[in-house]
């Protein structure tokens, strides 16, 4: 019969394409674990961390978390951005140039290797060698040396950082450039932490299996599913864990996440998406979070642009004062955020209440101040922002504000992905206005003003540049004491008011939220649940 | 026959070979850079960002990278990722499986529901029951299926607890019975109407009269005379969907955390992971080639006419 000999063909050509395509269905072992994992741990909504985990490497916040389970640096930082000793004993200088640290003894990475001297010393010249592309590297440059292990082209003149030396064992110094008096509050971020010896044998293969001095000890990482950690008994920090061990359960939409919260399946949830926070406080209850942290977002005017080339500050007062700011971050952003009042956020050192009613709405007073600088040239601005990351809805919201306001147009400039919004800001191709935002790095005032406004911080994608902020900075760098400098970028956040570098709009808020299952869930300065603290019930 | 099939096979290195320079220009086109995404949006060091572009290659001209890849691949490698260091074949290896699962579920799914309801339907035309399918696939139809998705979801995971609301563990037929409802849903639709519209229509041919008049047994007659040339346009359209099943589940897998190869590309895109996009888009490209071969020669084992020169 004709087709039962075509069939034969069709079963053949069924093989070929099978072989061909590589999908011959291979059994590979998942063995995922169903419900809240293993008992006493504690499962959270990190996704999958976008590079291998190596402290320098990460600055994103699924890595982060992952890193900060694994790894402790010298110090870290309470609620309120007090700091809190985690492996060192102390960290001291004399004049804000050349400071000591003590190590905490007895202190040990997960493979029994103690933690000493060199464990910093030689992890931070691994990290700022710039033949090692780590992402962070930069956070070294203010020590002395760092241009030799990292210039700007090239190959390095030498392997290690002159300013970094050993005492002994447990003690070791650090030689800066310049004055900083807040060097210890960047030493928070958990890039600074040490390695083990077994990381230089393999960079690669410890990316994928690290061994860290933390409260946790890696388990094994199911790519894009999950990541386990289990607490690790000899761990001596005050952030000992008080769960038996945490699973970073990967989840590809927010809401998916909080289903599983609602359900039973999760216990944690970073943020709320959307569609669930009109209704998440009833349906987690007592597990509903809900608490600011240190992150601002802000307008960015880029001061390149035709529109806002050489814009009186007036008329960006005007525009600040034109947007209603109270009934945006209540109806569109769902109480998500807090109208800011200053250009840094509560929970910074040094935030303060600016004497001020600029970012107060007040249409008329907007109107004048807009008139009084000579306007908006053209009448109109554009708001650049990416649609991937959820901002198209305040971003017209503030744009309708704006114009019911003042009758200055304003419309979105939407940019496909983050990627390309990026890239826009990096070659200076945006054309009125960006979207931007912060989060704090280390909760110093200056993290808010210095990386941002100065005419040299890599981060101040508008171009402003003014010579007198720039002096003051400098000279707020320069002082005696954390004290002195906290005051005195006090004064200079008072005179941004005058020269508007941006219009800030409101501060962070975590929407988060627990089940049932877990108890203690607390948030960090940063906005990130401290799940070492987590109790299981 | 043989050489039909080996001619087949030839003309699939050039559409191979066409369509990844196609993806590979469409990526290299695209705004954003890779590396200077994954620095974020906070301060970071361009002299690392230029380091690591030399280090990937990235610097190369487009033809020069191109080049490069297909050196690669051709001896299996399909490169790295740029964010997270990994092979991008393990990702594949990892995303796939559970794509190949939820696809094939579907896939059964829509072949035995889809074709056994058109061919109730087809056989009593304008009867109640034709109706009744009828409405029913113009409504699944005109369903979008992310509310199908949240609506089934709601249903069978909140209200009655059935199964679980996100897919934990894909090799869990029980879990993935939902996504691949839903994802199934559409194709269904157009599978039944097909069926039934085909089976509707030979029913009146004269082949069927001779084959009643001869007093053939009606199983026969339905099972072997009618299904078989009914099928044909059915079978054209399954063939091609099994592609479309594979890549368009980006919405299902989103609704039901399903890790498969629908989120892997979506998130390659947005990352600018030129050489992952690059890699899954070939394979599926494969795959649609072979479904089309595949079912080009279904066409003979149907309709014995047809004969392949």
């Amino acid at each position: 019969m004709r087709g039962a000999k075509s069939a034969k063909w069709v079963a053949g050509a069924i093989v070929v394409a099978l072989a061909a395509t590589a999908c011959g269905g291979n059994g590979d072992g998942e063995g995922e674990s169903k419900g809240s994992g293993p008992a006493g741990y504690v499962s959270i909504d990190v996704g999958e961390p976008q590079k291998p985990l190596i402290p320098a490497d990460t600055n994103e916040s699924n890595g982060s978390y992952v890193i900060q389970s694994l790894f402790t640096q010298l110090l870290d930082f309470d609620a309120k951005g007090n700091v809190v000793y985690t492996n060192a004993e102390s960290v001291t200088t004399d004049d804000s140039k050349t400071w000591t640290v003590k190590l905490k003894k007895g202190w040990k990475f997960h493979n029994g290797e103690e933690v000493t001297s060199k464990s910093y010393i030689d992890a931070w010249n691994w990290y700022a060698n710039i033949k090692n592309n780590q992402q962070n590297s930069f956070w070294f440059q203010d020590i002395k040396g760092y241009d030799d292990v990292h210039p700007e082209k090239g190959d390095p003149k030498a392997e290690t950082m002159s300013g970094l030396k050993a005492v002994d064992d447990h003690t070791f110094t650090i030689e800066l450039k310049y004055t900083m008096p807040y060097f210890n509050y960047k030493l928070g971020y958990t890039t600074w932490a040490p390695l083990p010896k077994v990381f230089y044998d393999d960079p690669k293969a410890f990316g994928q299996k690290p061994v860290g001095n933390g409260p946790y000890k890696f388990e094994k990482w199911d790519h894009k599913k999950l990541i386990q950690v289990k607490a690790w008994d000899e761990y001596q920090g005050p952030n000992k864990a008080k769960n038996k061990g945490v699973q970073f359960k990967a989840y590809t939409t927010l809401e998916a996440a909080y289903k599983d919260v609602v359900s039973g399946n999760l216990d944690m949830i970073r943020q709320v998406g959307p569609t669930d926070l009109p209704k998440y406080k009833q349906d987690l209850g007592d597990g509903a979070i809900e608490q600011p942290y240190a992150a601002i977002q802000t307008l960015t005017p880029a001061f390149y642009s035709k529109t806002f080339k050489d814009i009186d500050p007036k008329v960006l007062q005007g525009l600040s004062m034109a947007i209603d700011r109270d009934t945006i971050t209540k109806t569109v952003l769902n109480n998500t955020r807090t109208p800011a009042k200053s250009f840094t956020p509560p929970g910074v050192k040094g935030n303060q209440n600016l004497d001020t009613d600029v970012f107060t709405y007040n249409p008329e007073k907007a109107k004048k101040l807009i008139q009084e600088g000579g306007g908006v040239p053209g009448n109109k601005f554009t708001i650049q922002y990416n649609t991937d990351g959820g901002h198209k809805e305040w971003v017209t919201a503030v744009c309708g504000s704006i114009r019911k306001a003042t009758g200055v147009d304003c419309a979105g400039d939407p940019k496909p992905d983050f990627a390309t919004d990026l890239e826009a800001r990096d070659n200076d191709q945006v054309k009125g206005m960006y979207r931007g935002g912060w989060v704090a790095d280390y909760p110093v005032n200056a993290n808010f003003m210095k990386e941002l406004y100065h005419t040299t911080a890599e981060a101040n994608n508008g171009k402003f540049s003014n010579k007198e902020i720039d002096g003051l900075m400098d000279k707020a760098d320069k002082a005696k004491s954390l004290d002195e400098s906290v005051k005195a970028f006090q004064e200079v956040e008072k005179k941004l008011v005058d020269h508007m570098p941006a219009i800030p709009l409101w501060y962070y808020r975590i929407n988060g939220g627990h089940g049932k299952n877990v108890d203690n869930v607390n948030v960090d300065f940063h906005g990130d649940l401290e799940v070492w603290a987590v109790t299981t019930k | 026959m043989g050489r039909y099939v080996a001619r087949r096979l030839l003309q699939m290195i050039p559409v191979f070979i066409g369509s990844t320079l196609l993806i590979f220009c469409m990526m290299y086109a695209l705004p954003g850079d890779p590396v200077r995404a994954m620095m974020g949006d906070q301060a970071y060091d361009p002299t690392v960002v230029a380091s690591i572009k030399k280090e990937l290659g990235l610097d190369q001209p487009l033809l020069q990278q191109y080049a490069n890849y297909m050196a690669g691949l051709f001896q299996g490698d399909f490169g790295t990722q740029i964010a997270s260091q990994r092979p991008i074949a393990d990702v594949i290896a990892d995303a796939f499986p559970v794509t190949i699962r939820l696809t094939l579920f579907a896939f059964t799914f829509v072949t035995l529901v889809g074709i056994g309801l058109g061919v109730v339907a087809g056989l009593r035309p304008d009867t109640l029951q034709d109706r009744g399918l009828l409405t029913l696939t113009l409504f699944l139809v005109s369903m979008p299926s992310f509310v199908l998705g949240f609506l089934l979801q709601y249903q069978f995971a909140f209200k009655w607890q059935v199964t679980t609301p996100t897919v934990t563990d894909s090799t869990d037929f029980s879990q993935l019975a939902l996504p691949a409802i839903v994802l199934a849903s559409l194709s269904l639709a157009y599978v039944a109407r097909l069926t039934r519209t085909s089976i509707a229509e030979n029913l009146r041919s004269d082949y069927m009269r001779t084959a009643v008049a001869k007093g053939l047994p009606r199983r026969r007659v339905i099972g072997v005379h009618l299904m078989r040339n009914s099928l044909i346009p059915v079978v054209t359209f399954l063939g091609i969907e099994i592609g479309s099943l594979m890549t368009g589940a980006i919405v299902t897998e989103g609704i039901f955390n399903v890790r498969g190869i629908g989120l892997e590309i979506y998130e390659a895109l947005t990352r600018r992971e030129g050489a992952t996009v690059v890699g899954i888009a070939s394979l599926m490209v494969l795959i649609y080639l072979a479904a089309s071969l595949i079912v080009d020669l279904l066409y003979a084992v149907l309709d014995p006419r047809i004969r392949y020169a």
